[in-house]
């Protein structure tokens, strides 16, 4: 049964009337086939999980279903009766309410304001301010949400946002709810109420899609998944039948034993005092991170495992300087580095890959070759500019070893894939040869392909000998790609583990707080 | 008509898109007062000197070539300075002060006042000092580009009153009168000064790294500093080449005119020289700039106003004018509107046929 297309309860045998049903779908844009023939179904009083790599057309059947874009060949039907959404405001007048990744409030309205926008309460022309607030109260109250309508959108939290984007587009008669990443920006306790939220509004009988690439939480609440893979519908499962391992091999159409985490054995480096290439003393910032100290040898790759807020991202940008610390020094090959700036890390030779590469590490109208030169040229000075032979060797070398894929050097980078983006800021800080990089959260936001692929990269540095400190929030990359790791929780380092004894478990339990006996 | 960029490149020219459409605008302009002006496009060659209507043009332009050069670059580190007007009319009144020293200023009392080299110098340097305190308050202390050079914009035409005691300073000097109205190998010497200003600059720019590192910076401010580029000496850089040249476009201003007028040198010059750096294809938000596109954009709006002076219009519904075309033009540039007109173009075709 698994791996083929089954029919909407065909595995459980009941005869439910979905509540939303797609058949045959068939959408082309130009040069590319997004969904051949896809069917999908949504019962009432399920949560359906929508799954698979970017390009494999998880959008696009969105956007079909939501009433954005119109399918080519295909039926919809809404309570069995066909239906023709021309319009996002159609789709919703047939109670279907679409929350996107972005979040799209208005941060400097209050709550009440961004609930009612566009609907507010009128009188002579102008907005009935009590009455507003108290309509936006029970808005809030029919989801069992308690948050200050008076305050301003962006003093809350991504997840109240988040709340209060999903309580605007249920407006009473929607019967569908629609989410597109909605937990990509949010933390473990944030993503926990996002779905208690869920699951109050699933027992009332809406019928949710949705769709996310953590794997964990597709499991944690999800009724069944279904999988699209380059345009096709390969599989509609319930979810208590799925292992990962299958989820994963039907979302890459791969073998797994192919993936990194069987071809890269744990490794284990011992590090000497003589060996020792950067070495932090008490470093530290206010609100930041408490004082810390941190050894990195030759040819070691320490992980720093923690949640998201842990210090994990503070602590790597004292070390390169990216903010100044307060407290402590730092000292590469036992020479102390006074104040460190980017600009010294860059000539004492570390690298820095940071967590959001959008906005701290692409220029996305420079071109791909302009993007991957930055740094090499940082270091030359702003005199000596770097050949266009050189360049364009550079590019080319890069391009090769790692697997770049790029219409042409003059591209500019904001057209790339995330993956090759990340493949291209990689090749900027490889290229000034450096003794250290810094990785934090190198696969985010890319798709599983690409993180399979970032991964060989570093398993390659890492065989090269080159000595790394690397982030991430899969545990799983931590473990497998990481000689050393360092635990994290509430902004100080708290525990180090080897990585031959460690596991996604044991680092749990740290973080938690719990002590494995 | 496919687009003016394959054009130019069939041309053997090979252009940036951006640059293609002023540069079409600029020729069409050309065109238009060939056609509508019986006596645009003769050439007199009187006393060794070129004259015609492309000439003047050409001179009536260099201050603002030689002030849009500077500021496409500041634009293109994600800045913009408001200070240049106020700039030119600082270094005018120094070098005009300097030369003929007038009892009321404060220049009566300069020991070395009095000869042409010296006034040109202290006015250069003075215009230099003002980029730098727009650098500094921009790339040091973070001011906002707009509030820190809106400072310099006020203040800056104060101090050339203070400095001319409100008053006209007129002079007579060979040596300037040349650089204003004298010529050399049949060209205006303003044209020659303003050409070797801008080709000085883009060299600078291009040959080295300043300008590629700078159009980092104005794409992502961030993503540039942690990648170790030195992003306050850069942004300061911007600043004090935009200060110098306006001075020598100060310079060129007084000399053409034989006097100092402290109020109404370069006057406006801030806001057309945004003007003909936008036009150029330059965006206001930073990032790629292009030193070729401003000139073309100064070229494009000092034809504009010779052309619509040229027609008998008055001054004040020339502007008007003036508005009308340079919104045609950025309309032009933008993909958005040309898609748009194109589909309708389409559209009206297949339900009319």
């Amino acid at each position: 049964m698994e791996g083929q297309l089954t029919a909407p309860g065909a595995e459980s045998g009941d005869m439910v009337q979905p509540l939303l049903e797609a058949r045959g779908i068939i959408k082309q844009y130009p040069g590319v086939t997004a969904l051949n023939r896809v069917d999908f179904d949504l019962r009432a009083g399920e949560i359906h999980a929508l799954m698979g790599e970017n390009g494999a057309g998880k959008t696009t059947l969105i956007r079909i279903l939501t009433g954005a874009t119109a399918p080519h060949a295909g039926t919809v039907r809404l309570d069995g009766k066909l239906v023709r959404m021309r319009s996002p405001a159609e789709a919703q007048a047939f109670g279907i309410a679409t929350v996107y990744q972005e979040i799209d409030l208005i941060p400097y309205l209050s709550v009440a304001e961004n609930l009612l926008l566009g609907r507010q309460p009128m009188r002579w022309g102008l907005i009935r301010g009590r009455d507003l607030r108290r309509r936006a109260r029970q808005a809030l109250a029919r989801l069992g949400l308690n948050i200050d309508v008076e305050s301003p959108v962006h003093s809350l939290s991504i997840a109240m946002q988040q709340m209060v984007a999903i309580a605007r587009a249920l407006d009473g008669s929607a019967r569908i709810l629609v989410l597109d990443e909605p937990t990509s920006s949010l933390d473990s306790a944030d993503t926990a109420r996002l779905f208690s939220l869920l699951r109050e509004l699933k027992s009332r009988g809406l019928g949710i899609i949705f769709i996310t690439h953590f794997i964990d939480q597709v499991f944690a609440i999800s009724d069944r998944i279904s999988i699209l893979r380059n345009g096709l519908g390969v599989g509609c499962h319930e979810t208590n039948r799925l292992t990962r391992l299958k989820l994963v091999s039907l979302m890459l159409g791969r073998d797994m034993r192919a993936a990194p985490e069987t071809s890269l054995p744990p490794r284990t480096v011992r590090v000497d005092g003589e060996r020792s290439i950067l070495e932090a003393k008490r470093m530290g910032r206010e609100g930041a991170i408490a004082p810390f100290d941190l050894v990195l040898g030759r040819g070691e790759v320490v992980g720093l495992a923690g949640l998201l807020g842990s210090g994990r991202s503070e602590a790597v940008r004292l070390i390169f300087g990216a903010d100044r610390a307060q407290c402590g020094e730092i000292r590469m090959h036992g020479r102390p580095i006074r104040r460190p700036s980017p600009r010294r890390s860059l000539r004492a030779g570390v690298g820095f890959v940071p967590e959001d590469r959008k906005q701290q590490a692409l220029a996305p109208n420079l071109s791909v070759e302009e993007n991957l030169i930055l740094a090499v040229q940082a270091r030359r000075g702003v005199l000596r500019r770097l050949g266009r032979a050189d360049r364009r060797k550079l590019f080319a070398d890069y391009v090769r070893v790692l697997g770049i894929v790029a219409p042409g050097p003059r591209t500019p980078i904001r057209l790339l894939s995330g993956g090759n983006q990340q493949k291209v800021i990689l090749a900027r800080w490889l290229a000034t040869q450096p003794e250290i990089m810094i990785l934090d959260e190198p696969t985010r936001g890319i798709d599983i392909g690409a993180k399979a692929e970032v991964e060989r990269i570093m398993a390659g540095l890492r065989e090269r000998g080159l000595s790394m400190l690397f982030i991430s929030s899969e545990l799983d990359e931590i473990v497998r790609d990481s000689t050393r790791i360092l635990v994290l929780r509430d902004r100080r380092i708290i525990g180090e583990l080897e990585s031959a004894a460690a596991t996604p478990e044991r680092i749990m339990e740290k973080i938690a707080g719990v002590e494995a006996s | 008509m496919r687009s003016v960029v394959a054009m130019s490149r069939s041309f053997g020219v090979t252009m940036d898109s951006r640059v293609a459409w002023p540069f079409a605008a600029l020729v069409a302009l050309l065109v238009f007062n060939l056609v509508f002006s019986s006596d645009f496009l003769t050439f007199q060659v009187r006393d060794g000197r070129l004259y015609g209507g492309l000439v003047d043009i050409f001179e009536n332009a260099a201050p603002l070539i030689l002030v849009a050069a500077g500021v496409a670059i500041v634009i293109g580190t994600g800045g913009i300075d408001l200070s240049v007007g106020s700039v030119m009319a600082i270094s005018g009144t120094v070098a005009a002060g300097m030369i003929a020293r007038p009892e009321y200023s404060v220049f009566n009392n300069v020991g070395f006042g009095g000869s042409i080299l010296p006034a040109i110098s202290l006015a250069i340097v003075t215009a230099g000092i003002a980029g730098l305190l727009n650098g500094t308050l921009v790339g040091i202390l973070g001011v906002q580009p707009l509030m820190a050079t809106l400072v310099l914009m006020v203040a800056g035409r104060g101090v050339a009153q203070l400095l001319s005691d409100g008053q006209i300073i007129t002079f007579r000097e060979p040596a300037m009168d040349f650089l204003g109205s004298g010529a050399w190998l049949g060209l205006p010497v303003a044209i020659w000064i303003s050409l070797c200003g801008v080709v000085f600059v883009a060299v600078i720019v291009r040959v080295t790294a300043i300008g590629f590192l700078a159009e980092a910076i104005g794409d992502n401010r961030t993503a540039a500093a942690l990648s170790g580029v030195p992003v306050r000496p850069l942004v300061m850089f911007a600043y004090v080449i935009t200060g110098l040249l306006a001075g020598v476009a100060g310079i060129l201003v007084v000399c053409d005119i034989g006097a100092a007028d402290s109020i109404r040198a370069g006057r406006d010059k801030e806001l057309d020289a945004i003007l003909a750096v936008v036009l150029g294809g330059t965006t206001l938000s930073g990032g790629r700039f292009s030193i070729l596109g401003a000139v073309i954009g100064a070229l494009l709006i000092q034809t504009l106003t010779t052309t619509i002076l040229a027609q008998g219009i008055v001054e004040d519904s020339a502007r008007l004018v003036k508005g009308g075309v340079v919104i045609a033009i950025c309309l032009l540039q933008s993909d958005r509107f040309r898609s748009g007109v194109t589909r309708a173009w389409k559209w009206r075709r297949s339900s009319t046929s």
